[in-house]
This record gives structure tokens, sequence and C-alpha cells, in this order.
């Protein structure tokens, strides 16, 4: 098949070079060229907008709150080893996909569950930052971070990360990624407001119905006073 | 007998002018004191006055590696290196650690004698072809009568050393590139040495320091008698400067070693210190020609205006190299790289037969003795061809539609 034909694009829109026969003086477009890279060149020591290299070490893009790797551990207040919110119940470590998180569920000495985790392992050279165990926290503790330079000399306990390293507070959340840590702390409060609410209705419940049998304990001893 | 000639004013050892020979002579002198025969006091100054030309083009070929890189950055609005020392300043020295520490591999199907004898051949022959440059009024390395032959003569080895590495390399990406390069030198060698005749029939000599000081007057008091203010020699600058970016290998013309295309041309094998010398000598190449460039149409080390004599020439030559040097530079930074049929089609039928018509346009700029009687005659004696030959021929044949029949479906 020996049909020529142009690209759309070519001398505008299909038309043939050589039906449109329009003179322009030889290299000049070249001149044009030129012109175009030393006005490129010229402007980039004046201004800052053609710069757009961020000099990395030195200064750091603003990272989205959209961009997420490894895991982190959320906690309230100050202390995390009194204010984590995971209670090691191991969903994330049963639907993590390469199964690099490791729990391990702190007891008292009676063996009862303190509901809080005494080993929290993530190994980030196993990790494949899907997010799931994120997704699947009932408990809000676990979300995805947004730190980027985790390289490390040594590649066995450097990458793998204990509570000590994964535990991070919620306001560091809030600076995050603010918009879902504000839902997340607006929802964490609401729960906490009405299961106080719920308690001080069932306390003041448990309150009414006391004094209501005591009272109709007492109206039954007066009512036999009364009949006897 | 322009070396007779210079040394016959004999200034003081300390002018400016003297400066770049400073070494040479003081080794002169210290042997003559020392009572040494004459051939060995006239053998040591060359020995020492080629190593100060090496010394300084070694130095500048190592600064220009940063400039390049800096400038391109810039055209390409980027920082360019600026990690190594203040604003990058050591990058050569880092560039030159890592090329002499890296494994030097001989491919197991090389012939490891030519394999190891072309980068050093490519770097000779253009240290040789910067020695019979002028660089300043007093500062001629080696002053040949036939100076601009040498050159040339000189420059086409580097045409073996292209070939030699494609070929003993013994793989098939060299052998390419070695081709490509064969044939694009050969093609726009010609161009390259047809604009230079004008400038010898006009000075009646091949001597490099005779061309330079033949265009030493300033007509009307201000405009320097540079080879490049005339018409056959502004058509022969824009020629010999095309072709010389061609000879030095630089883009658009830098086929041989068209990186998306063929690796790295004829280098692809070579690795380490090999390579960094394949690097050197197409710098020191590229300072070359741009230094003959300079001597034949730009008025070589001679002062762009009457009063700017009391500047050393010397200078002068190093300024206008680094305007040159830019050029390319910014050449480079803006045209992409041409096809071969292109390479082949522009130096065969534009170049070449332009570069004739400079042969006896400068024969009649000498008849006429110049002047503006010069220029209404010899301009429609080159506008008309060139016009027809960019417009007319080059689009009568220049291949206007490609077919794509697998691809265009």
């Amino acid at each position: 098949m020996n049909v020529s034909r142009k690209s759309p694009d070519q001398n505008g829109g299909g038309q043939d070079a050589r039906a449109t026969p329009r003179w322009s003086m030889p290299g000049l477009g070249l001149v044009k060229g030129l012109v175009v890279t030393a006005r490129n060149m010229i402007q980039s020591y004046y201004r800052k907008d053609r710069m757009t290299t961020v000099q990395y070490p030195e200064e750091r893009a603003p990272i989205s709150p959209n961009f997420r790797n490894f895991p982190f551990l959320c906690y309230d207040g100050d202390n995390p080893a009194t204010g984590l919110r995971c209670t090691a119940c191991s969903i994330c470590e049963k639907e993590c996909p390469p199964q690099c998180i490791y729990i391990v569920l702190d007891r008292d000495e009676n063996g009862k569950s303190l509901k809080r985790p005494k080993l929290f392992d993530i190994d980030i050279s196993v990790c494949m930052n899907c997010g799931i165990c994120a997704e699947v926290c009932p408990f809000d503790s676990i979300y995805m971070d947004g730190q980027y330079e985790m390289s490390t000399t040594d590649r066995f306990g450097g990458l793998l990360l204990g509570l000590d390293r994964l535990a991070k507070s919620a306001d560091y959340h809030m600076k995050l990624r603010p918009l879902e840590a504000s839902e997340v702390a607006a929802r964490r409060k609401a729960e906490e407001e009405k299961k106080l609410a719920a308690q001080a209705a069932k306390e003041a419940k448990a309150k009414a119905d006391k004094e209501a049998k005591a009272a109709a304990a007492q109206a039954a001893g007066t009512g036999k006073g009364e009949t006897a | 007998m322009s070396l007779l000639a210079m040394s016959s004013a004999e200034p003081s050892l300390w002018s400016p002018e003297w400066l770049p020979r400073l070494p040479q002579r003081l080794v002169e002198m210290l042997l003559r004191n020392c009572h040494a025969p004459d051939w060995l006091v006239s053998l040591a100054g060359y020995a020492v006055a080629a190593g100060t030309v090496v010394a300084v083009f070694l130095s500048a070929f190592a600064l220009l590696s940063l400039i390049e890189r800096k400038t391109l950055a810039r055209i390409q609005n980027r920082l360019g290196p600026n990690r190594a020392g203040w604003f990058g300043i050591l990058q050569p020295v880092a560039d030159g650690i890592k090329m002499l520490t890296k494994e030097d591999i001989v491919p197991a199907k090389a012939e490891w004698f030519l394999h190891l004898m072309a980068p050093i051949l490519i770097v000779v022959p253009s240290m040789l072809a910067l020695g019979v440059i002028p660089y300043g009024r007093e500062w001629v390395p080696v002053s040949l009568d036939l100076g601009l032959l040498f050159f040339f003569a000189v420059g086409t080895l580097t045409e073996v050393a292209v070939f030699m590495a494609g070929w003993a390399s013994g793989s098939k990406f060299p052998m390419l590139g070695a081709m490509r390069a064969i044939s694009q030198m050969v093609s726009y060698e010609l161009p390259l040495i047809l604009s230079a005749l004008g400038v010898i029939m006009v000075t009646g000599s091949l001597s490099l320091p005779d061309i330079v000081n033949k265009q030493g007057d300033f007509h009307l008091g201000f405009i320097p008698a540079w080879n490049v203010f005339t018409p056959w020699g502004l058509t022969a600058t824009l020629i010999f400067f095309i072709a010389s970016i061609a000879e030095a290998n630089r883009c658009p013309f830098d086929l041989p070693e068209g990186e998306s295309e063929i690796v790295a041309g004829h280098m692809t094998e070579y690795s380490g210190f090999k390579y960094a010398l394949f690097f050197m000598g197409e710098y020191l190449g590229l300072f070359a020609i741009s230094g003959l460039f300079i001597t034949l149409f730009l008025g070589g080390w001679q002062a762009p205006l009457p009063g700017l004599t009391i500047v050393p020439s010397w200078l002068w030559f190093f300024a206008k190299l680094a305007v040159v040097i830019f050029t390319h530079l910014w050449i480079r930074g803006t045209f992409p790289r041409v096809r071969m049929d292109q390479l082949m089609r522009f130096a065969w039928l534009c170049l070449i037969p332009m570069a004739l018509l400079t042969i006896p346009a400068a024969g009649i700029w000498v008849f006429t003795g110049g002047g503006l009687k010069g220029w209404l005659i010899i301009m429609p004696l080159l506008l008309v061809p060139w016009l027809i030959l960019t417009t007319v021929f080059n689009r009568r044949l220049a291949s206007q539609t490609r077919n794509y029949t697998f691809a265009d479906s």
C-alpha cells in the first residue's frame, strides 16, 4: 500500500505544503528557536517561577493529604503508653495481605487481657502500602503515614518498626491529614459523649429505680402499717 | 619567518603581551645561562610552549565541561551541577576522579591494540592542531608557513581514530556510529576547507599569523577589517561555522553518537579513562576548530575597536573563543538532532555549492578592491544562488511525504 498521507498536525490541518507555497526566509525558524532558548536562559536568572525544581534535601515540596505509604498507630493525649487507641484486636494482622504485622496482646498477671498491644511490629520491607489495615481498623487506631524518608543502613532492624516508631499522636494525624483526622475526632467525641450520656442516663435510671424501689418499699411499709 | 619578525621587537620580559610565553622564556634564559647547547635550548623552549598550550586548554576543557552543563541547565530552566563545591565548581574534579577510578573494560571481541590506540589518536591530533593557532601577537606556539594546511591535515586524523574505535570495538553500535561519523566528517570537510579557500586567496598566505595580521586594519576608523565583514567572508563564516559544528560532532550534527539510536556510537564499548580521552579529544577538537574559525574570520587576536588595543591581544582571542564556544552551547541547547538524509542533503546541496561560490566571490572582491562596489557586485552573486538552493532545490528534492505503511493504518 503506497498511500501517502500526512498527519493532521502537519502544515496546518492536512493541507499539502506544495499546494500553498508560502515563502519564508530560510533559516528564520532557526533564529526564532535560538531566541526562545535565549529567553529561557536569561529569564531563569531573575524569574522565580521559571525555576520549578525543588532543591530536595534543603527544601521539600509539601506532601498532599492524599499521599500515604506506611502505617502508623494513633494515640490520644501525650503518652503513647496509655493513650494508644489500639486494642490489639488483631484484625489488621489477619487482613494484611503480605502478613507484615505482628501483634502480641498485653495481659496482666492473671492472664486477663489488658486490651492493648505488648508488641506491635510492622516490617516495612514486606509492607506493600495497600492501606487495608487502616481501612479495617474499627478503633480509628491505624492510619497510613506520609513519611517517605525511610532509608536505613540496617536492612533488618531498621526496617522493622516497633511500637516506639509506630506510635504517633492524634495531633500528628491532624497535621498530616486535617480533613480525615477532624472527622475522626468529631466522631470519636460524639461517641464519647453518647457513651457518657448513656452511662449518666443508666446511672440516673439506676438511681431512680433504686429510689423508686425504696420509695415503694417505704410505701409498702407505711401502707402495711396503715392497713395494720 | 614570522617568528623572526616577532622576536625583533624584543619587549620586556614582564609585558602582559608576553605573559603566556613567560615560562618558555624563563626556561630558555635559564638554560642559556647554564651554557646549554642551542638545540637543547630551543627543544626545551618548544616543550614548555607546548606544555603551556596543553595546560591552558586542559583547564579550559575542565571548565567547559562544567559551563556546558550549567548553560544547558539554564536553557532548560534548571540549576545544573551545584553540589560539588561552590556552585558546582569542583564538578570537573569529581568527574575526573570518577572516570579515573572506573574499571577499564576491553570487550572480548575487541582488537585490543586498536582499541587502546583510538582514544590516544583522537586526542593527539587535536593537541597538534592547537599548536599552530596564533593566540596573541607574541604567542604562537609553532609558527608554520603552511599552518592552515597542517591544521586540516592533522584535523583529518581524528576521522581515522573514530573509525578505528568503531572497528576495534568488535560490536555493532560502534561500527554503525563510526560509519556515520566517517560519512558525516568526509561530507563536511569539503565545505570546511572550501570556505577557508577565500581567506587564503585574499591573504595570499597559508600562514595563520599572516592571516591574522592581514585583518588588523579598521575601515572608516571603527569597522575592523575582519574577513567576516565582507560579503564572501560572511557567507564563508556561516558555512565554516556550520561545518565546524559537524566536524566537532556536536548537536545538531551529533549523529555518530546519537544516544537515542546507537547508544554512544563509536564510544559505546569504552569506559573509564579511555572514554574520558574521547571526551577530551572532542572538546579539544572543538577548541581547535573554534580557534581556527576565529583566526580565519573573526580577526584572531585583533581588538574589535582601535582604542582597545591596549588590552593584551591573547585576551581578545580568548574572549572571542568564549563567545564562539557559547554559541556552540546555545545551538546545542536549541536544535534537535537532524536525520541522516537531511544531514547529507544539507552538506551536498547547500553548503558545498555555496562554499564553491565564495571562491570566485573572494576573487571579485580582491579585483574590485572591496568597498561598496564590491558589496553590490558580490551580494547578488551569492544571494540568488542561496535562495535557489534553499527554497527551490531543497524543496523539490526533499522527501515531502513519508509513508508509514504499517504504522499509519
